[in-house]
């Protein structure tokens, strides 16, 4: 199914201050893959991610997603392919209560009252915190959040999910927690992030980034456990796969 | 600088909240026509700013003790005088709720106070006069001192005249502006210096934040100069007037003009009818002759009046029997529902 | 207060305002407008009014125990913001020395009175501000003031400034601790210091304010944000309604409290 090919065609992007972020990104995604972006910070990973969800515009090069090419024109509808979950949850989260936020996006799709309701619903229900709809969002854990942030962009019904450090300041049990739901989602997946273990477990491809370039592109079994290739970029073997006779 | 609604009265209370809701609808009119869709979080987030800007203290040099700013001038500078009187009602809206800063009806005052001159003189007459595309630092400095502190000044004696016409207070006219002016001087020249260095320091970091938010500032032009001067004579004409009137020297004038308001003798006729079988029992036994209430006879009533006419025949012993029995039944009334409450959860 | 107590404070009302009493449920625009019609009727006494005060004491009472909220808190609160009120009312017993009354043979002078009197306005005026939001929550506060018509505008970025209220309070509690951290006594307290704080604190709060309207635009945001509608008035609503109302009309027409104390008096004889 082609409409749901996330494709990259040597892509570059310069920030207004002059700093070369993206030099020259090339990859395809078809439809269904998971993805785990990883890399040392400042190599490029958020600005990757920021282009891919129409957030950004490459200074050249082509972004495009199914059958649409990223341009400024263009960037409301690549917006409603994807399902974006930033950082940090409480930029994500800004309506009064857990309920209001995640209907935001159905109601701005232009869903009847009932439609939205329906969705909200079964976007709470997929991550488990439909008892929260009526909290406010600064009474909820850090785990809580990152759910509710992830079912407001379910309940966009989106093509492609896109995740910065989705697992970042998260609690063990809601660790894993969040591993289970994203292995049980079928959408296309692109996740940025340190957790190696995380992307070892959901993602079976996986790209690595450096000075803003691709270094490597293979499945996460083989790239995650290159010891060399992972040190030269400033990673390390994920955790669970460290020998013991290391300690 | 704060309002409280002990020391309002319904008028002057009223009237504030007329001025400032009215503002408020202007502003909001003015906005959704040339507003930017980013400005709605930013004035959410830069109101929860000034919120938590002002826990941060810095020491007043000089003396030793610490201040916090305001804001109001910041907010200007930043967002516009349309946006920023709304994100100060904001500010003072959660500080009325939350800290009880001043009182529901005091609101609409410290709405008008702290927001009104920052917005629409400061801003537009004074910095936007001075500061136009010469951004030399010194002339920053100097515009954005001599707004804070004017506006700061027009707040406090806002107050002043609020106080005063409302009548609560005693404080003559005089005394009060000899403590509220100098203080809040002082008060003004320091958040001036402050918000001038936050402009600045701001500007070498993220100039585009300080120079113009996208399509904000051109909304600022929109108040005319003309408007703004004609609104600030008539002020100064009814705010004059005003003055020579408590100047004069007639320190029964305040109360004879509360009394026509609130209509004291007028109570007492709405009382005489109701108590009036009761005080013919009353009459054959008397309780405390001593003591006996005017209300018995309502011609006593007119005669006490004009020696002190502001006093309700309910200060008396009844009074102070009628007090305490009625502090008892409210306390009574509380434990009942809270027992009423137990009883429901426990079912 | 310290800026701790006074951050961990402002949580505690937020938190009691989403329980579920009787009070928090009834339709917050009743509630405003009847505690407005209170504070109304509390201020519009004359300044040597002090008994027939009294009776007003009912309403907050009643939001206190009905709505569960610990009487501490408020009353705390209440003293802590009550210096600008004596610091003007206290003028009155220094300048209004006319005695009045002198029940038991004490003399008390006209400014003592009405310094009680402004006292006791103050504590009814400022507890009913506490109680309301105590049993109403914010965002129900914002919904009413939307439904009674004022601009969305207005009442949307109320909301935010709601939302973000405590993470920024939070971002700068961690920036007081740090400067308070490394410095000792005077020093790091001067305005350079401070002005280096607010300004970086500002520049977060704008960047912060750019991602959330990233965030909007990624779901869809076009112009329009909806408040929700969660409350309708019902029968109870409009009974608590009429009955407040009512009660405060005659608190403050009939003077209830000498009408008691008449009739306790007499049945003495």
């Amino acid at each position: 199914m082609s409409h749901h090919i996330v494709e990259l065609k040597d892509v570059r992007f310069r920030y207004p201050d002059g700093t070369e972020a993206i030099q020259g990104i090339t990859f395809k995604i078809l439809h269904g893959e998971s993805v785990g972006i990883a890399g040392a910070n400042g190599m490029g990973k958020t600005t990757l991610l920021l282009n891919l969800g129409a957030h950004l515009l490459p200074t050249s090069g082509e972004v495009s997603i199914g059958e649409v090419t990223l341009a400024k024109r263009t960037r409301q509808e690549i917006r409603r392919k994807v399902g974006f979950v930033f950082q940090r949850t409480d930029d994500q989260l800004f309506m009064p209560t857990v309920y209001e936020d995640v209907a935001f996006g159905p109601i701005n799709l232009g869903l009847t009252e009932e439609k939205v309701a329906e969705r909200v619903k079964s976007a709470l229900e997929m991550v488990g915190c439909l008892h929260l709809s009526n909290r406010p969002p600064h009474r909820l854990s850090e785990g809580q959040k990152r759910a509710v942030a992830i079912a407001t962009v379910m309940a966009m019904d989106p093509d492609i999910l896109i995740m910065d450090e989705p697992a970042s300041n998260l609690d063990p049990k809601s660790r894993r927690h969040l591993i289970n739901l994203l292995k049980g989602f079928v959408h296309t997946k692109i996740i940025a992030s340190h957790d190696l273990d995380l992307i070892l477990d959901v993602c079976k491809r996986c790209i690595i980034i450096r000075e803003g370039r691709v270094v490597a592109d293979g499945p996460s079994e083989e790239i995650l456990m290159d010891e060399k290739l992972l040190e030269e970029n400033s990673l390390e073997l994920p955790l669970s796969r460290q020998h013991n006779n290391k300690f | 600088m704060h309002m409280a609604d002990a020391l309002l009265s319904p008028a002057v209370g009223g009237a504030m909240w007329a001025g400032s809701l009215g503002t408020i609808i202007y502003c909001a009119k003015k906005l959704r026509d040339k507003m930017d869709e980013k400005m709605i979080p930013l004035m959410g987030v830069l109101g929860a700013f000034i919120f938590a800007g002002q826990m941060i203290n810095f020491t007043i040099p000089g003396t030793g003790s610490s201040g916090h700013i305001g804001g109001g001038m910041l907010l200007a500078i930043l967002l516009g005088p349309y946006a920023a009187f709304l994100v100060i009602a904001s500010v003072l809206t959660v500080q009325a709720f939350f800290f009880a800063d001043g009182g529901l009806l005091a609101l609409g005052a410290n709405i008008w106070n702290l927001g009104i001159y920052p917005c629409f003189i400061g801003y537009p007459l004074i910095y936007r006069a001075i500061v136009r595309k010469n951004n030399s630092p010194k002339l920053i400095t100097f515009a954005t001192v001599l707004s804070v502190a004017i506006g700061l000044q027009l707040g406090a004696l806002s107050v002043v005249l609020e106080t005063r016409m409302s009548g609560i207070t005693e404080l003559p006219l005089g005394t009060f502006l000899l403590l509220m002016q100098p203080i809040h001087l002082a008060v003004g020249l320091i958040e001036g210096f402050a918000t001038a260095g936050i402009i600045l320091y701001v500007r070498t970091l993220r100039p585009d934040i300080v120079d113009d938010i996208e399509g904000v500032k051109s909304v600022a032009s929109g108040v005319s100069l003309k408007k703004v001067l004609i609104t600030m004579g008539i002020l100064a004409l009814i705010t004059g007037g005003a003055f020579s009137w408590f100047a004069s020297n007639h320190p029964d004038g305040l109360e004879w003009s509360i009394e026509k308001i609130y209509g004291k003798p007028e109570i007492h006729r709405k009382l005489n009818p109701v108590s009036e079988n009761l005080a013919k029992l009353q009459e054959k036994t008397a309780i405390l002759p001593d003591y006996s209430l005017p209300s018995k006879d309502g011609g006593k009533a007119e005669e006490t009046a004009p020696s002190w006419p502001a006093v309700e025949p309910g200060t008396s012993i009844s009074g102070i029997i009628g007090g305490l029995m009625v502090l008892g039944l409210v306390i009574v009334f509380g434990f009942g529902i809270k027992a009423m409450r137990k009883m429901r959860d426990r079912a | 207060m310290s800026f701790d107590l006074e951050f961990f404070n402002i949580g505690y009302l937020d938190t009691l305002s989403y329980k579920d009493t009787f009070v928090h449920r009834i339709d917050p625009r009743i509630k405003i407008i009847v505690s407005f019609i209170f504070i109304l009727f509390v201020v519009s006494f004359q300044k040597y009014e002090v008994s027939a005060l009294m009776p007003f004491f009912l309403y907050p009472v009643f939001l206190l125990t009905a709505g569960n909220i610990p009487l501490k808190a408020i009353a705390k609160k209440i003293v802590f913001v009550s210096p600008f009120a004596v610091f003007i009312g206290i003028f009155n017993p220094l300048l209004d020395t006319g005695v009045i009354l002198s029940p038991f043979g004490i003399p008390v002078s006209g400014g003592w009175l009405s310094f009680i009197s402004i006292i006791m306005k103050f504590v009814l005026t400022v507890s009913t501000a506490l109680l309301l939001i105590a049993v109403t929550s914010f965002p129900g506060i914002c919904e009413a003031l939307e439904r009674l018509k004022l601009p969305k505008v207005f009442v949307i970025q109320l909301l935010f400034l709601y939302r973000y209220l405590f993470v920024l309070l939070e971002e700068s509690l961690r920036m007081i601790r740090a400067r308070d951290a490394r410095s000792f006594g005077k020093r790091g307290k001067e305005m350079k210091t401070f002005i280096r704080l607010i300004s970086v604190l500002l520049i977060r709060s704008v960047e912060r304010a750019e991602r959330i309207f990233c965030a909007m635009l990624s779901r869809g945001f076009r112009g329009e944000i909806k408040v929700l509608r969660r409350h309708t008035i019902n029968a109870y609503d409009i009974l608590f309604l009429i009955i407040s109302v009512t009660m405060f009309y005659l608190f403050r027409s009939f003077h209830i409290v000498n009408i008691i104390g008449e009739t306790v008096g007499r049945s003495f004889r």
